[in-house]
């Protein structure tokens, strides 16, 4: 996938949360793109305009060449085609993890019930959920709900899979479980748009980084680049920081 | 107190009416519920409105919601039956009356309605519109089923208010069960004889759902 952001501006009230955001990724395609960047700096509303959750005030996203709707009609439909990750996992407490999954896509995606149920039971299988259909998500654990969460995303069969900091809720080891997921989907070609602290995951997993701070794009290299030789003084502080007890 | 020491009571003359307190118990529960139903249906409404995108609408249905519950329900009835119904010809007393009771009741509803949908977090919301939910179904599979169980207790205390309220309706004609008791009273010459079998009327229906409110209040406490 390549993503191209031009002078992206968000406001939050005053509050200037993108700043003229611009960066273009490529020229190859990346499968996996990480938002690195400190806390506060952009990257969850940066990846929710790229998703279309929310729109820019100003400014224009282009995904593999087209560009994204601003009218709320366009927004949505867009959205249909994305799959979205929280940091909270953001499940229907509700309803069972079942349920979290089918009611998408009998409901958004004009499944029946029988072939929801069996997409949903396919994917809660695959991420190490099978027996835990019919429980609700807070008799789960923080890692199995994530993966719950995950396998919501999944199931519709998204083209761009956006995850905002899926492990920072997690102790180590439901952070180990939920990166294995994420690894083993990057693998099979799933686009992936990941924000995370997790430095030494992305640079595994990822093709290409955006490094923001302070709602700008400092830096958009491929992920080699970043790592060894950080263009900007921030994005090397930031890396030193994070770095430093691993 | 000396007139309860020396009060000869008269149980014969109460029994005597015992087909007319039931039909009067029968007309109260009756109406109550049919104002029950008036009442969530329009309170579910207004809170929508009041929730709603347009500005007139939000500005009509609060003040509604404000002009109901700043005056007393008494009035109300007195002001809708005497001068609105007549001046719209409604005939109709029973109908006028539930439309009356549960429009007060409607009032408060939509308050206790609108603080529980607004107790719904942003990031629900946001998860409904990532999952490509739009308004309608982020209300219905989202919204309503997490608000109506942080609502329940309200409601069910508002409904008992309801109730409670229902005898009020004399004043406007209607022979509901308190009215009944009056006449019953007056007819077999024992003045105070009727209010005690009135208030058991009351408190057989009242008692329970008080206590279902309780225990959904406890139950949905453990929620978060
Ligand atoms: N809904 C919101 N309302 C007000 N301010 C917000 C909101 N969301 C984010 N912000 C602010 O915008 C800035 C960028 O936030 P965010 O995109 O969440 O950054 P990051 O994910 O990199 O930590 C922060 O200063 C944050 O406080
Ligand atoms: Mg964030």
């Amino acid at each position: 996938m390549k993503l191209e952001a031009r002078s992206l501006v968000k406001r939050y009230g005053s509050h200037v949360a993108l700043d003229g955001a611009s960066f273009s990724t490529g020229p190859d395609d990346a499968r996996v793109i990480a938002l690195l960047g400190p806390s506060g700096g952009g990257k969850s509303t940066l990846l929710r305009v790229l998703g279309c959750l929310l729109v820019p005030d100003e400014g224009h996203v282009c995904v593999d060449g087209r560009d994204l709707p601003h009218d709320e009609v366009g927004a949505q439909a867009e959205r249909r085609g994305n799959g979205f990750v929280f940091q909270g996992y953001n499940l229907f407490p509700h309803l069972t993890t079942l349920q979290n999954i089918t009611l998408p896509l009998q409901e958004v995606h004009g499944m029946s019930a029988l072939q929801a149920e069996q997409r949903a039971i396919e994917w809660l299988h695959r991420l190490g959920l099978e027996g835990h259909e019919h429980k609700r998500p807070s008799q789960l654990s923080g890692g199995q709900q994530q993966r719950a969460a995950i396998a919501r995303a999944l199931a519709p069969r998204p083209r761009l899979l956006l995850l905002d900091e899926p492990t920072s809720a997690l102790d180590p080891v439901m952070t180990g479980e939920v990166l294995d997921v994420i690894r083993e989907l990057a693998e099979e070609g799933q686009s992936i748009v990941l924000a995370t602290h997790e430095i030494s995951f992305a640079r595994k997993v990822a093709d290409q980084v955006v490094f923001l701070a302070a709602g700008k794009a400092l830096e958009c290299s491929p992920v080699s680049r970043f790592f060894q030789q950080p263009e900007s003084n921030l994005a090397r502080q930031y890396l030193e920081g994070l770095s430093r007890y691993r | 107190m000396f007139l309860a020491v020396d009060y000869r009571w008269n149980w014969a003359g109460v029994w005597r009416y015992r087909g007319q307190f039931a039909l009067g118990w029968l007309t109260t529960l009756g109406l109550s519920l049919a104002a029950m139903v008036v009442s969530v249906a329009a309170g579910f409404l207004l809170m929508l409105g009041c929730r709603g995108r347009w500005m007139p609408v939000r500005l009509i249905c609060a003040g509604m919601v404000e002009l109901v519950r700043g005056s007393p329900l008494l009035v109300q009835l007195l002001i809708g039956y005497y001068i609105i119904a007549e001046a719209l010809h409604a005939g109709f007393p029973m109908l006028v009356g539930i439309v009356l009771l549960g429009s007060f009741h409607a009032a408060y509803l939509a308050e206790i309605f609108r603080g529980a949908v607004e107790s719904i977090g942003a990031s629900q919301l946001e998860a409904a519109r990532a999952v490509g939910f739009d308004r309608m179904q982020t209300y219905r599979f989202v919204i309503v089923p997490q608000a109506m169980r942080r609502a329940l207790p309200g409601t069910t205390g508002q409904l008992v208010s309801l109730l409670k309220d229902s005898s009020l309706l004399s004043v406007i004609g209607i022979e509901e069960l308190v009215q009944k008791v009056r006449v019953m009273n007056a007819a077999s010459y024992a003045p105070l004889e009727g209010y005690l079998p009135l208030a058991a009327a009351y408190l057989i229906v009242t008692l329970p759902l008080a206590r279902l409110a309780r225990g959904l209040e406890r139950r949905f406490a453990y929620e978060t």
